[in-house]
């Protein structure tokens, strides 16, 4: 308890009485207690003022070299220090590779088609894959997140599912579906819908309780608030769970590529990367992991990174950021 | 009449009561400005008579079509412009896609922001954001508005303008409104009555009327408001120790 606490109460509304004793009425008083513009002209004049005065005024964005030329600059000293560690001999040339070695070894491999036909096809799962676990993942979690019983029933497992290293499928499905491209989807949905599932709740979770509020004022069914205020509500956090989703529906394919190797699977990176194994050719398998670090790297910058900025642009959410 | 409530009251959980005892009634066409200090269940009572919140004991009567409802921070939607904040409050109420864009440039032209249209809130100052808001709940077109000190955050001159341009509408669209605020010079502004709600529990202890001369004579406004200052005051120290 504060030691003299009614003082406060006390003070303030003096100014206020001392207002009510001068009773000279007198006409247009511009005071807050009566009307302060004298007309709808006069009104709008005032607000067009005010609102020129505080609303921000657009900037325009230019293009940022620092953004592409630092990068650029950060991988061109990752790859000296690389060459520097090799020139100096410390293990053999066949088991540590200089990056000269590893770019001939790529032009071969580009040369024969491998390149081209592991990358189209280990691509082409990932998205087909990854689209097909959003489809799966979105409704799902939508409705886990807005369910509550169903939220308190299948949450723990969910989140269990997450934990679980996808590649613990594989060999689950080779004996269930054999060695088809069945087998290769399948551990990639475990991958990327609890990962996906679990982004959505998250983002749901974080919905300022207002938001809600203001779709039942406004008279939103269930399914229009889902689809009008909650998804749009949670899209960062969903955008973030799409984002795991796609580097664990990635990581899991590459996992049952190598794992899974033969019958009618087709040629992908992680089977590239399980000859340069066999073949004991450190290049190839260097080649293979620059590939599918590539593919990671060039999916985040091209599709994630811009839909991301504008999503956090659009909300005002971008000022201030390192980004 | 559009509001009639009896007896309400409402506690939380096993604690007092928030409110206890509230009895008013609410004329249709009217502005009724609903005053008290700080926490003594104004919001609470709004969300009762909103409907987002269940009285635990007492009656009440309420539009069948529910209310609008203007939150003390504008809270639009960060994902849409302002137009399209306004067109939601339409789409959700089942006006047809063609007569939305036309109704809520309309809208916007109400509130004198028929070229900030395509701003995002985050863009645009708390005043505007606040009419902005305004609008979205005329799009709503329920007779019966309620409104959660929608002005509290905001500097005195916006604030000012506010009021006037507040009152234009409420003559243009002959709207029934309940203006919650903890300021006693705006409930005297806007108010035709004030009701004043006490603290622990709330309940409608006392209710002045404001004429038409009050809006224009300022030593009259000015004494009203000292009465009620002097009400509000009182009220208050019942609870010094
Ligand atoms: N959901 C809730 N659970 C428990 N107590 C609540 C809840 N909502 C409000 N209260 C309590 O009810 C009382 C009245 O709250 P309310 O928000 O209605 O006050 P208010 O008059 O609107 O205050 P303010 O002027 O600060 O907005 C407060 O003491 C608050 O702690
Ligand atoms: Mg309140």
């Amino acid at each position: 308890m504060p030691s003299n606490p009614t003082p406060v109460v006390e003070e303030k509304p003096v100014a206020e009485s001392v207002e009510t004793g001068s009773a000279e009425p007198r006409e247009h008083v511009h005071a807050a207690l009566t009307r302060t513009s004298t007309g709808n002209e006069d009104l709008r004049e005032l607000e067009s003022g005010l609102d020129s005065l505080q609303s921000d005024t657009v900037r325009k964005h230019r293009i940022d070299w620092t953004r592409i030329l630092l990068p650029i600059a950060a991988l061109v000293v990752l790859v000296l220090i690389w060459q520097f560690y090799v020139s100096l001999g410390l293990k053999r040339r066949d088991q540590v590779p200089g990056p000269l070695d590893v770019l001939n070894q790529m032009g071969v491999l580009w040369g024969e088609g491998k390149v081209q036909e592991s990358v189209w096809t280990s691509l082409q799962r990932g998205i087909v894959g990854f689209v097909i676990s959003v489809a799966i993942a979105t409704p799902v979690g939508l409705l886990l997140a807005q369910v509550a019983p169903l939220r308190r029933a299948f949450g723990p497992l969910i989140s269990g599912l997450q934990v679980l290293p996808s590649v613990a499928w594989v060999p689950a499905a080779i004996i269930w579906f054999g060695l088809t491209d069945a087998t290769v989807y399948f551990v990639v949905f475990m991958g990327a819908i609890p990962s996906i599932i679990n982004g959505l709740i998250s983002g749901v979770d974080q919905i300022p309780p207002q938001y809600r509020r203001v779709g039942t004022v406004l008279g939103a069914s269930r399914l229009q608030m889902a689809l009008q205020v909650i998804l749009p509500a949670a899209l960062p956090g969903y955008l973030g769970g799409l984002k795991q989703g796609w580097a664990f529906s990635w990581r899991s394919l590459m996992a049952a590529e190598i794992i899974a190797v033969g019958g009618t699977i087709g040629f992908g990176l992680g089977s590239l990367l399980d000859q340069g194994r066999q073949l004991s050719d450190m290049a190839v398998v260097m080649a293979a992991i620059l590939l599918i670090l590539a593919v990671g790297i060039l999916i985040e910058l091209l599709v994630f990174g811009p839909i991301e900025k504008r999503l956090l642009r659009r909300r005002g959410l971008l000022a201030g950021s390192t980004r | 009449m559009p509001v009639v409530l009896e007896h309400l009251g409402k506690r939380f959980g096993d604690g007092a009561p928030v409110l206890d005892d509230v009895n008013a009634n609410i004329g249709r066409g009217e502005f009724v400005a609903l005053l008290g200090a700080s926490g003594c269940g104004k919001s609470t009572l709004l969300n009762i008579i909103a409907g987002l919140e269940a009285p635990t004991s007492g009656a009440l009567e309420v539009p069948s079509d529910g209310a609008a409802f203007m939150f003390q921070d504008a809270a639009l939607f960060p994902w849409l412009t302002a137009r399209e904040n306004i067109e939601l409050a339409l789409k959700l109420r089942g006006v047809g896609k063609a007569e939305r864009r036309a109704k809520a440039q309309e809208l916007l032209e109400l509130v004198h922001l028929g070229a900030a249209g395509d701003k995002r809130p985050h863009e645009l100052s708390g005043g505007m954001r606040q009419r902005v808001s305004l609008a979205r709940s005329l799009a709503q077109d329920r007779q019966l508005l309620l409104m959660d000190e929608p002005f509290a955050a905001l500097d005195a001159i916006t604030r000012d303008l506010l009021h006037d341009e507040l009152e234009r509408i409420w003559k243009e669209t002959g709207r029934t409104i309940v203006f919650v605020t903890h300021n006693v010079r705006e409930a005297v502004r806007l108010g035709q009555r004030v009701l004043l709600l006490s603290s622990r529990p709330g309940r409608v202890v006392q209710e002045w009327a404001v004429t038409e001369e009050h809006r224009t004579d300022a030593g009259l406004a000015g004494q009203l408001t000292g009465v009620i200052t002097a009400r509000l005051r009182e009220e208050i120290r019942r609870h010094a120790k």
